[in-house]
């Protein structure tokens, strides 16, 4: 008997030949479709981002977090702080987003990986609400009230003059067009960086101390430094996407930039109607949840009602989301992240 | 011979209770020693207190002729110190192979693809091969105190704890655990056995310590333990 030791699956091999395929498509995309269609797939790239992050530190690694609206929120102030304080170009700036919330996420580890369960989650929002007092204090980004990026830094965006020309677009479709690629990339880098950790000896580490904090430190885990690292990288990442969703709005406030519903509470139930501790989770999630806000929006607090409604539903009767139904009946994975062991019997000749 | 472990005076006390008291004895290579008490006797803290979950309050450890008394629990791991939980504490949302792979690539400090044949191996010794893909949050009982032992295994462990790994396993479970217990041993692995089930125990140590509130009151061949009339009067609570 021999044995290998496998993770593809059919399904991924598909999967991988349509993600390429849709990537494509998603490329050149702008050279056909409304500005609409734009703005609604730059909203739901840059929401399947911060939900697949979210995912990440609670599905993967057990950190259930109600504080990443923190991350989104100082990422966008320190674009903001970028351009307006030093003349940066926004996109460049985006990168002072990742930094901001990076440096935030450190104190913000370090008192919150003292806390276990519920508790970890609180500490997180009160840290992130903290930050949106401290930063409505700053006047010269517009206080408590906020502020606009200013005209002659967005009408000067790299590369937004060139996409005007290529498209013949007006400098705000453009603006959408550079955001909506942008948005796209860090989707794709987002996603393909977490499935490699996942993959990878990390990634066992990083459900060992999931599953079992005590038991992974056991056998040689270092459970510290990988839930420091998986925290500190997604909050980051989670500030490229606060950044970006904010040069694309071009305005500004605390409330906003720092609201557990829009970038806290929809993510959170973004992955919950997908399938938290899965990357096609998400997917999935974003779409239910793109569909019910186009449809729904203007029926305002019922709304949100039916959200929540529906997410206490999916925890209940469906624990593990869409997708954990759909592969429970099929088997298929799109993504696997499973170590199989394959055993193959010599052939008898 | 040499010595694999070697405990000099350690004492450990939460609060008021002093759990280890000044406990010295050592474990030569090869040896399979088993540890007895009543409940509350401070065994598991022993345990502890040699992975380094603990760290005491006096005296010294010295593994493998190295003085690993204030090292962390990850290193002791490395250095070859495997050990199985009296409760079994999978990593649930993996399967019983990924376990083996995450205690064999971190224990050894080894990739992923250098250690794949240890884990096959490991899993024909403990008859869990299988239940490889299976989720180790499904099993039964018996697979997860198999799964415990192979854990620990998987490690490359050179100083095998395992604490009360038959208990609560039915007569058949336990005579089959032991007998690959007894194979391990055989392979030359120093093994210090905490254990209720005495048959069990007995028929695969070579070396008895009996804990008494955190105290050693014996510690010899197996079968004179037994007889001897302090440990029927603390351990068995027999009228002798």
């Amino acid at each position: 008997m021999t044995h290998s030791v496998t993770t593809r699956t059919r399904a991924s091999s598909i999967a991988g030949i349509a993600a390429l395929a849709l990537i494509g498509v998603g490329l050149i995309l702008p050279a056909f479709a409304s500005r609409s269609l734009i703005q609604d797939l730059f909203f739901i790239l840059t929401m399947l981002t911060l939900a697949q992050l979210w995912n990440l530190i609670a599905g993967f690694g057990g950190m259930v977090s109600v504080g990443q609206q923190a991350f989104v929120g100082i990422g966008a102030y320190a674009m903001f702080a970028g351009v307006i304080l030093w003349g940066w170009d926004p996109v460049p700036a985006i990168l002072l987003g990742g930094l901001a919330a990076f440096l935030l996420a450190i104190p913000m580890a370090f008192f919150a990986f003292r806390l276990a369960g519920a508790y970890f989650a609180i500490g997180t929002w009160v840290i992130a609400e903290i930050t949106r007092l401290l930063v409505a204090q700053w006047k010269t980004l517009g206080g408590g009230t906020g502020t606009s990026l200013p005209r002659e830094a967005t009408a000067d965006i790299i590369g937004v003059a060139t996409i005007a020309d290529v498209f013949g677009l007006r400098d705000a479709a453009a603006r959408d067009v550079l955001a909506y690629w942008l948005a796209l990339a860090l989707a794709v880098g987002t996603m393909a960086a977490i499935y490699a950790l996942l993959r990878s000896r990390t990634g066992l580490a990083l459900a060992a101390v999931r599953d079992n904090d005590n038991a992974a430190q056991s056998v040689g885990v270092d459970a510290r430094r990988v839930k420091w690292t998986v925290f500190l990288s997604a909050a980051t990442m989670t500030g490229f996407v606060g950044a970006l969703i904010y040069v694309q709005t071009a305005r500004i406030s605390p409330d906003a930039a720092f609201s557990v519903t829009n970038w806290t509470a929809y993510v959170i139930f973004i992955a919950v109607i997908g399938g938290i501790g899965r990357l096609e989770g998400p997917i999935l999630g974003v779409l239910v949840f793109w569909g019910l806000q186009t449809v729904f929006a203007d029926y305002g607090s019922w709304y949100l009602l039916a959200l929540g409604l529906l997410a206490i539903a999916t925890m209940l009767f469906a624990p593990r989301g869409l997708w954990g139904l759909i592969h429970d009946r099929t088997g298929i994975a799109l993504f696997p992240v499973q170590r199989r062991l394959v055993t193959t019997e010599p052939n008898k000749t | 011979m040499t010595n694999v472990l070697t405990l000099t005076n350690v004492s450990k006390s939460f609060g008021a209770l002093k759990v280890t008291d000044e406990v010295s004895f050592a474990v030569p290579k090869g040896q399979a020693l088993g540890i007895i008490g009543p409940n509350g006797a401070g065994k598991s803290t022993l345990f502890n207190l040699i992975t380094g979950n603990f760290l005491p309050d006096t005296g010294s450890i010295t593994l493998l002729g190295r003085d690993v008394t204030r090292s962390p629990a990850m290193d002791r791991v490395r250095m070859g110190v495997g050990r199985s939980f009296q409760i079994p504490q999978p990593f649930e949302g993996l399967t019983v192979f990924e376990n083996l792979l995450t205690a064999a690539a971190y224990g050894q400090g080894k990739r992923e693809v250098e250690v794949q044949d240890t884990c096959v191996s490991i899993l024909g010794d403990t008859e869990l091969l299988s239940k490889a893909n299976t989720l180790a949050g499904s099993l039964s009982l018996l697979d997860r105190k198999r799964l415990e032992l192979a854990r620990a295994m998987a490690t490359g462990p050179k100083l095998l704890l395992l604490d009360e790994i038959a208990g609560g396993l039915t007569e058949g479970e336990c005579l089959a655990l032991v007998a690959t217990i007894k194979a391990l041993h055989a392979q030359g692995i120093t093994i210090i056995w905490i254990e209720h089930v005495l048959h069990a125990l007995t028929s695969v140590v070579e070396r008895l310590l009996v804990l008494d509130f955190g105290r050693i009151i014996g510690v010899g061949d197996p079968d004179a333990i037994m007889a001897s009339k302090e440990v029927r009067e603390i351990y068995l609570g027999m009228e002798v």
